[in-house]
């Protein structure tokens, strides 16, 4: 019996695109229903009541969700190609440790950048968000990507949020390449990679456009 | 050569707890070693540096932060005995997602419960109660969310218990009206080993 995969998502989300990464990287054919979950959408609530958000992976009629629980299922469901995470168990507690970092910080920091207004305290948002893409460059050294020669779980974890950095620039008057040139140059290294490149990221400028007319209607500036 | 573990821990966190609870499930010798959150000790930022927390697993010397992850890297180290997490794929999912669903919800709403006041605190008040009543439907008949024996969302939630008396008093609810199901899961812990000698009394 072939498996069912679907994958209920926003083209936008970067959870959505981690699990998109994920799939394409094993190769696995699946079906994406791409919608904003903020619009009625009763079977995202049947299969995510709890959280009632996107990314849902659903394989075989059961639901699988949250993005870095959804890539460890897909890693170990497909087990026999790509591997997303290392097979010692130290390596693979290094690389939970900063996808989890990413988790924490990146995805606030990055709000703040571009939720806040000029100022004091967009200034210390800036700051705290270049320190932190400093210590994830630390981290990467001379990797070509935090999985080592391949992409990881960190890689697929943090490679969706380089779709946001136009936004957060443009917010944030900040220049990235200028404060963090190896992230810049990993993040291309990755977008060389076919599974992350091909219409899994959106044009950065789309996302831009995007958060600024969410922003008009929100009622900032 | 003999595994050197030791955990950097601070007696009330619950964070600290499930890896103690890991530590004896699997029945592994280690050096605990409390910490005084206000003069933190050299060894713990310079193994932890990036949050500066407890627990921190310390193993041959390498170090593994967020209590999560080492509960999970002990699961799948010391892998002959007592196993945390199931076998299947899917299953391991559903254990996660919920273990972070403890993670996302109770710490932070429990912690609302006692510093918050008037409206906020009603909130945060059923809040809370929703967050148990739903943990209680996924229990459902089973004696542990890990079936049979304590698994990884056992191990997660069953620290927050210990706050309890803390949650009830300064958030004047009654758990055991409002979720008698979780409570009786809760007192089954407690009868189990590795649960009881980790955790401290409620009272203190």
């Amino acid at each position: 019996m072939a498996d069912e995969v679907v994958l209920l998502g926003f083209w936008i989300s970067p959870y959505g695109m981690r699990a998109r990464i994920a799939l394409a990287e094993k190769g696995v054919k699946y079906e994406f229903i791409d919608k904003d979950p903020r619009e009625n959408w009763p079977y995202l609530l049947q299969m995510n009541p709890v959280h009632k958000k996107i990314p849902v992976l659903i394989h075989n009629g059961k639901p699988i969700c949250e993005s870095l629980v959804i890539v460890e299922y897909i890693d170990e469901v497909w087990k026999d190609r790509s591997p997303l995470l290392p097979s010692d168990p130290y390596q693979r507690a290094q690389a939970r440790f900063w996808a989890d970092y990413v988790d924490k910080k990146i995805y606030e920091a990055g709000k703040k950048v571009y939720r806040t207004k000029k100022g004091e305290e967009q200034e210390a948002a800036k700051k705290e968000f270049i320190d932190m893409l400093k210590l994830l460059e630390k981290q990467l050294g001379d990797k070509a990507y935090f999985g080592g020669d391949r992409l990881g779980l960190v890689d697929i974890a943090l490679i969706p949020f380089y779709s946001w950095f136009e936004t957060y620039e443009k917010f944030g008057n900040l220049n990235i390449e200028i404060e963090c040139p190896k992230f810049i140059a990993w993040a291309n290294r990755c977008m060389q990679i076919e599974s992350v490149s091909k219409s899994l990221l959106p044009n950065q400028h789309k996302v831009y456009e995007f958060i600024a007319d969410a922003l008009k209607k929100l009622g900032f500036s | 050569m003999a595994d050197e573990v030791i955990l950097l821990d601070y007696w009330v966190s619950p964070f600290g707890m499930r890896v103690r609870i890991a530590l004896a499930e699997k029945g592994i010798k280690h050096e605990y070693r409390e910490e005084d959150l206000r003069n933190k000790s050299p060894l713990l930022l310079q193994m932890n540096p990036v949050h500066k927390k407890i627990p921190v697993l310390i193993h041959n010397g390498k170090s593994i932060c967020e209590s999560l992850i080492a509960v999970q890297y002990i699961d799948e180290v010391w892998n002959e005995k007592s196993p945390l997490l199931p076998s299947d794929p899917y299953q391991r999912s559903q254990a996660r997602f919920w273990a972070d669903y403890v993670d996302k919800k109770i710490y932070e709403v429990g912690r609302n419960l006692w510093t918050k006041k008037g409206e906020e605190q009603e909130a945060a008040k059923k809040e809370f109660i929703e967050a148990l009543k739903l943990l209680e439907q996924e229990l459902g008949d089973k004696t542990y969310f890990g079936g049979d024996k304590i698994g990884f969302v056992d191990v997660a939630l069953i620290p927050f218990y210990t706050w309890f008396k803390g949650y009830e008093t300064f958030g004047n609810i009654n758990v055991e009206k409002e979720c008698p199901k979780f409570i009786a899961w809760a007192k089954r812990c407690m009868q189990v080993e590795s649960i009881s000698k980790s955790l401290p009394d409620q009272d203190k």
